[in-house]
């Protein structure tokens, strides 16, 4: 099986995640493949955001929420979630794309810029370079060289959702989140992010949350169905579509669900 | 057909509303435009108050105000904008903040005069302030402090969560989502605020007299700048003082009805002071927000 092959790059183990008192994830335990995309499917509300936000510590911006259990990410074999770990050097290795494109009301440049004046870096050059290098990694460059220096809210919805791409691109992370990148853009735009996944998998290792069966079906190498706060299912797509183990998955998968 | 009528009521009820409120204000203004405008040459700017009417001037009194409110600006805005920032951006909500934020709402309806005798207490006697351009600062500051609060509160709240979120993501600090996008988004509503508050502070009166403000002055504080090192005092910040709205009280109280035409030009030129400031809040927030679309 392809699953041995493959190492891991991060992996959940036993993870629950609580609200306040209400548990939003149950003991959830899978891995993330390297260099690989992993796609989280399930009804609305089971979980799959919640899921995603634990990886980036998200959920630390907001009093009363709590994890257990752990993440463990590779290759430093470091548990993300341990109260040792400051969120914000977790952040500075993991990136994450939002479902609204949510550019800066800045100009072009000082969007993908942002990642690197945050770390730190002065020089003029190596900023000038490795937003350069994100734009063309996020197939946007032909289309804004000549507006980098333009507000980005002047780029279509597909534009600034490949502009937040490039903005996650350029600190290098390792792992990328995507929470349903595509929800707010037509088919068109969809179809150049989905391509642009694609070309980024060789080096980044990809978590996306999609509500699109098709979409998971063509992106994804992995994946996850989840079903209010479990994980029911997880394996190699095209097994898992072809012939899932569980009745609730198959079930999800062809439409008869609820 | 009912309906419709009660519509076309209630817009004309509106409009009789509306036209008292601002005829009211144009028929008070124009008449103090009518007595004072004939006041108001340069003379009129440059001349201490005098015993003959016809020679007086506003000089000490603009000089004061004009002072005060940098004293003014210099405590509340940093004061200000930091506590909003704090409270929005940084503490945990709680019942403590919860209790801070009823405190801020209410003490903008605490009377003026209140904050006066507060700061006659505290900043005069307590701190050994004196009767200065400094205590009279220190006193609208604390006055104007709620309002610049509330305004950056509310400009901070305005910001949408996906953008702080989309900072964060990118590992940014707390203090880097503020520097970079949380100040710079708010700075339109934040300057609004403060300039209103400002306009509000100008035309105080109550607290100033309070304190102890002379009605009658007829000398400048000391310069802020000299010719020998280190070229810089603040002396003036210690000096008496008197500010516009004391200085057209001084006049109303005259018998006399020159004095009358004086109080009238002055209080022109303070409406004008005040109008030209809320002109500028609306100009500011308009070329502030015209980049930011969220
Ligand atoms: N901030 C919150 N406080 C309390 N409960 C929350 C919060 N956010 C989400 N939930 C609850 O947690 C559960 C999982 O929500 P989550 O947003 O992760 O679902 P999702 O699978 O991403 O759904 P969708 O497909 O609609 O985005 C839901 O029952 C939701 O109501
Ligand atoms: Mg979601």
């Amino acid at each position: 099986m392809m699953e041995q092959l493959l190492a891991t790059k991060a992996e959940a183990r036993s993870l629950s995640f609580y609200y306040g008192d209400f548990q939003a994830l149950k003991g959830i335990s899978m891995p993330v493949h390297e260099r690989q995309v992993t796609a989280l499917i399930g009804p609305s509300g089971c979980g799959k955001s919640t899921f995603l936000r634990c990886f980036n510590r998200m959920h630390d911006l907001y009093p009363g929420n709590r994890y257990d259990g752990q993440i463990i990410l590779q290759p430093d074999n470091t548990d993300l979630l341990a109260r040792s770990i400051d969120p914000i050097d977790v952040r500075m290795r993991i990136g994450m794309v939002f479902q609204k494109p949510n550019p800066f009301p800045k100009t072009v440049f000082e969007n993908v810029a942002y990642g690197l004046r945050v770390r730190g870096e002065r020089s003029r050059r190596a900023v000038e370079e490795k937003v350069e290098q994100a734009l063309h990694d996020a197939a946007l460059w032909d289309e804004v060289k000549e507006r980098l220096h333009q507000p980005a809210y002047n780029l279509s919805g597909g534009q600034q959702q490949r502009l937040c791409i490039a903005r996650a691109l350029a600190t290098d992370p390792e792992l990328l989140l995507f929470d349903e990148p595509t929800s707010a853009l037509d088919p068109i735009a969809t179809a150049s992010i989905e391509e642009l996944m694609h070309d980024l998998k060789k080096r980044v290792t990809i978590l996306i949350v999609t509500h699109n069966m098709q979409q998971a079906a063509r992106v994804s190498d992995f994946t996850a169905y989840m079903y209010l706060g479990e994980l029911v299912e997880f394996g190699v797509t095209d097994e898992l579509f072809i012939k899932p183990q569980k009745k609730q998955t198959e079930d999800y998968i062809t439409g008869r669900f609820g | 057909m009912h309906r419709k009528h009660q519509d076309v009521v209630f817009a004309l009820v509106g409009i009789v509303a509306l036209m008292v409120a601002v005829l009211t204000f144009l028929t008070l203004f124009v008449n103090m435009a009518v007595d004072g405008l004939p006041r108001l040459d340069w003379h009129f700017f440059t001349s201490f108050p005098s015993r003959r009417a016809t020679q007086a001037g506003i000089l000490s009194a603009w000089v004061g105000s004009t002072l005060v409110m940098l004293v003014t600006a210099f405590f509340a805005v940093p004061l200000g904008v930091a506590s909003g920032i704090y409270l929005e951006e940084y503490a945990r909500k709680s019942w403590v903040t919860d209790l801070i934020e009823i405190n801020i709402t209410n003490l903008a309806g605490v009377p003026s005069i209140v904050y006066g005798l507060l700061a006659l207490g505290l900043f005069v006697y307590q701190f050994g302030l004196g009767q200065s351009i400094l205590s009279a600062g220190l006193t609208l500051a604390l006055l104007i402090l709620p309002v610049v609060i509330v305004a950056t509160r509310e400009a901070i709240r305005s910001i949408p969560q996906v953008i702080r979120e989309g900072s964060y993501a990118l590992g940014a600090t707390r203090w880097q989502t503020v520097r970079y996008h949380i100040l710079p988004y708010s700075s339109a509503g934040i300057l609004t605020g403060i300039i209103i508050g400002m306009a509000r502070a100008i035309g105080e009166t109550a607290p100033i007299i309070t304190i102890g403000a002379l009605t009658f002055i007829a000398f400048l504080p000391p310069a802020p700048l000299k010719a020998e090192p280190p070229f810089v005092s603040f002396d003036w910040l210690m000096s008496p003082f008197t500010v516009m709205p004391i200085q057209m009280f001084n006049w109303t109280s005259r018998p006399e009805a020159a004095f009358q035409d004086n109080a009238a030009a002055a209080g022109f030129v303070l409406v004008f002071m005040t109008l030209a400031m809320n002109g500028l809040a609306i100009w500011l927030r308009y070329r502030l927000r015209r980049n930011i679309k969220w």
